[in-house]
């Protein structure tokens, strides 16, 4: 190209470039949108659908003919209250117990190095690699021995959920490696003892993941639907609000009868869930991020 | 194969930069399983090794030592004791008389040791009861806890013979600082290091001994259930014992006949599903969640929070009111199917659950949904920390937006996303919530009613082992088989990629 030549297509270029970038904006702009609907669409619905009054089973429309709060006043005199307290009890203890034990083996793989240490981290990585839901078959064997299954399944659920806790300690460990070690080591020579470094030093630059590891433990057990419907055995004393709310809906697979019903539960259960998530979100998002990239 | 050199490498052409690049991925996968073998080779060599050089400073400890030291050997603690180390050679006793008691009482370890080998000989049966006079239980062995003591047992007296000899090697610790003149540490110092030097073993002790009971035991049991017949008809306590079968149950998973069920094929279906369903659920989430991060992070896109925050309600809100729900939007007479008739788009209902390769592309496409956002999230993180000056001087040499997104994102991406596309891939194997809320693992396969736990054809292996436990028949030892076969098929998978991975980082280079 000679060089008076190129003066020119560089300015068309330039013009070129805002015009484009105008028109990939808007292009986003339509797909952010269009996805949003998608993501908010089975919301909406399900809110809707709760209101419903003229029938309880499933149905091809979503704007209810007849509104009403009939499926709510219904859901608390059903056993759903008692699933709804299980499950928040289950959830309270989870994250307190779960956080204090993630916590202890994160913050002792990351700051210690003892003999085991590597061994111990590649057999905890092998044993996450066998199927969880196989060591449920004997669980519920000892749990059942204990009384702790069927209508008084509360403590053993909590067992089952707290116990292997200790494997989840990736997010955690890879947060404590991102605090610097000189802070221990400024400390070790001031005479603290390594209890009095984690407790003054290190918690309270820890705060971030602290509420990331409550936060993850207390909606854990809101979701889970394998261990609950095991230890439960479809109990309805000892369910969940997730085997509770599915047995409504599997129970009479042709017409779902209580299909409303599920509706109104559902909405119960995710509103105080997701609002609290929400509050939180930016702690999750940097536990996802700090910890999920070093995997 | 041919290997290049760096400067050769850069002359090829794009085309036979990619054959390369293939071969040399397929031409290392050898060397990587024998890199695996040898690993374990080599660990077990180790092992070997340090049980051997245990044994030597055990009878040099004894020929040496002093007549504490060698009471210790059949007292344990009294060394300790002896020497004014009153705790911990109390704790050693203590532990000492527990596992004897233990091991000698009746019903206690003893028996369970003895029956570990045929898991009870007496099964239940009613006998008349004169006091009651009906027919009751008479007592008799119970299989299941045979084979739970046992293992339990058999983990005690490895936790003993370790006790066993940390106390012998005590004494000789001792021997040593009272022979060079210095005190020993007494019971409070050791309380003291709990908190210091020992920190860790305290706080390891409550979440290791949690895995311990809780994953490793049932995980030895369900292991060794493979072996036996346990399942509904023979659950070891109310109808029949259950016994050691040897590889039957494995030589069943891999017949093509047993009983008119050919179970092999059974297993292959749900395996290349299971692998086909993991291969599109982790790629088509990395590459669309990290499509949607760019776009959302883009200059001059406004409203960045609200698109996040919209769509983070996938995660916010419990997937197992999302599954349903949308499982049943796509009902026969579902919303969905509702919308489309009333738009006109279609006059008959589609069956999406019904049909097996509708189910199959929907469970796909609904995961994309509750995946995204995950991905955004992370894929946010890496894109803020890419350098701009990298973006910028590729721009100034007159990069596209695709090529920049290619030769600079992508590559930047995949290296620092290697692990964990590793590890969603393995966990998307085992992604129970998905299928079984959306579709139970439906639609029923008719050319498999035979096998247990009613195989359909979204199932995945961890979805059939649910099904296998909780059916009718619940036959455990086959729930165990296919448990076992899964392990083996995410470790080969792990152990292969992860040699594949260019950068097997090294954790101490982040501190």
């Amino acid at each position: 190209m000679k060089k008076n030549e190129t003066e020119a297509p560089v300015m068309k270029q330039h013009m070129g470039l805002k015009a484009s970038a105008a028109i990939s904006n808007t292009i986003i702009y339509v797909i952010l949108v269009i996805m949003s609907i998608i993501w908010l669409i089975p919301f909406v619905c399900i809110v809707l659908q709760s209101f419903r009054v003229e029938s309880t089973y499933i149905v091809d429309y979503v704007v209810p003919h007849k509104w009403g709060l009939d499926n709510y006043v219904k859901l608390f005199h059903s056993n759903f209250t008692r699933w709804y307290i299980n499950t928040f009890i289950i959830a309270l203890v989870v994250a307190v117990v779960q956080t204090v034990i993630v916590l202890c083996m994160s913050y002792t793989l990351s700051r210690f190095r003892f003999k085991l240490r590597k061994g111990l981290m590649q057999f905890m990585l092998i044993l996450g690699m066998f199927p969880g839901m196989l060591a449920m078959i004997i669980l519920y064997r000892v749990l059942d021995d204990m009384g702790m299954t069927g209508s008084n399944s509360l403590p053993g659920l909590i067992l089952v959920y707290v116990a292997s806790s200790g494997m989840g300690y990736y997010v955690s460990k890879g947060f404590f490696d991102t605090i610097p070690k000189s802070l221990d080591e400024a400390a070790r020579v001031d005479g603290a003892t390594r209890a009095q470094i984690l407790y003054k030093i290190i918690l309270p630059l820890a705060k971030p993941i602290v509420i990331y590891t409550i936060l993850t433990a207390f909606m854990g057990p809101w979701g889970d639907f394998v261990f609950a419907r095991y230890v439960s055995q479809l109990k309805p004393l000892g369910m969940n609000v997730a085997v509770g709310l599915q047995s409504w809906l599997a129970t009479d697979t042709m017409t779902h009868d209580n299909y409303t019903l599920f509706c109104a539960g559902g909405v119960v259960v995710a509103v105080p869930v997701a609002i609290l998530f929400m509050c939180l979100q930016r702690y999750y998002v940097e536990g996802v991020t700090g910890g999920a990239v070093k995997g | 194969m041919k290997k290049y050199s760096d400067l050769e490498f850069l002359r090829l052409s794009k085309w036979e930069r990619f054959v390369y690049k293939l071969v040399s991925f397929f031409a290392a996968i050898p060397v990587g399983l024998k890199n695996g073998v040898v690993g374990i080779g080599k660990f077990f060599a180790n092992v070997f090794k340090a049980i051997g050089a245990e044994f030597a400073d055990l009878v040099t400890t004894f020929t040496k030592g002093d007549w504490k030291t060698k009471t210790s050997y059949l007292v344990m603690g009294f060394g300790n004791i002896a020497r004014g180390q009153v705790l911990r050679g109390l704790l050693f006793l203590l532990f000492e008389i527990v596992f004897i008691v233990y091991m000698v009482i009746p019903g206690g370890g003893g028996y369970y040791l003895k029956m570990l080998s045929t898991l009870g000989t007496e099964g239940p049966s009613k006998g008349y009861n004169e006091v009651l006079d009906t027919y009751t239980m008479t007592p008799h062995d119970n299989s299941f806890r045979i084979l739970l003591y046992g293992v339990l047992t058999l983990f005690f007296i490895v936790a003993f013979i370790y006790t066993w000899r940390a106390n012998v090697k005590q004494n000789k610790i001792a021997e040593q600082i009272l022979k060079s003149g210095k005190p020993l540490r007494s019971g409070k110092d050791d309380l003291r290091s709990m908190v210091d030097d020992n920190f860790h073993k305290t706080l390891l002790a409550l979440p290791l001994t949690g895995i311990l009971i809780f994953t490793v035991m049932p995980i030895v049991f369900m292991i060794l259930v493979a072996f036996t017949n346990y399942d509904g008809a023979h659950n070891g306590y109310t109808n029949a014992l259950f016994t050691w079968v040897g590889f039957d149950n494995f030589r069943t998973m891999f017949s093509w006949n047993v009983g008119g069920v050919n179970y092999a094929a059974t297993f292959g279906e749900i395996l290349l599903w299971t692998l086909i369903w993991a291969f599109f659920a982790t790629f088509t989430n990395y590459f669309l969640g990290i499509f949607v991060a760019m776009m959302i992070n883009k200059k001059g896109i406004q409203l960045k929070k609200l698109w996040r925050t919209i769509l983070i309600l996938t995660i916010a809100i419990p997937q197992f009111i999302s599954l349903l729900y949308v499982s049943k939007m796509f009902n026969l007479n579902g919303l969905v199917n509702g919308a489309l008739k009333s738009l006109g788009i279609i006059k008959q209902s589609i069956d999406f659950w019904g049909t097996p390769w509708i189910a199959r592309v929907m469970v796909i496409v609904i995961n994309i949904w509750i995946g995204i956002p995950y991905l955004m999230l992370i894929a946010t993180g890496i894109l803020m920390n890419i350098p701009a000056d990298l973006y910028e001087s590729s721009r100034i040499d007159g990069a596209s937006g695709w090529k920049q997104f290619t030769k600079i994102t992508l590559p930047y991406m995949l290296f620092i996303t290697g692990p964990y596309l590793l590890t969603s891939f393995t966990g998307n194997m085992n992604n129970f919530n998905v299928i079984y809320l959306l579709t139970g693992g439906g639609p029923t396969n008719a050319a498999r009613s035979g096998a247990s736990g009613s195989v359909g054809y979204t199932d995945l292996l961890i979805t059939w082992l649910f099904k296998i436990t909780t059916g009718s028949d619940t036959k455990y030892y086959l729930a165990s088989v296919v448990g076992i076969l899964v392990f083996i098929v995410v470790a080969l998978i792990s152990l292969i990629v992860y040699n594949l991975l260019p950068s097997v980082k090294n954790e101490e280079d982040f501190q």
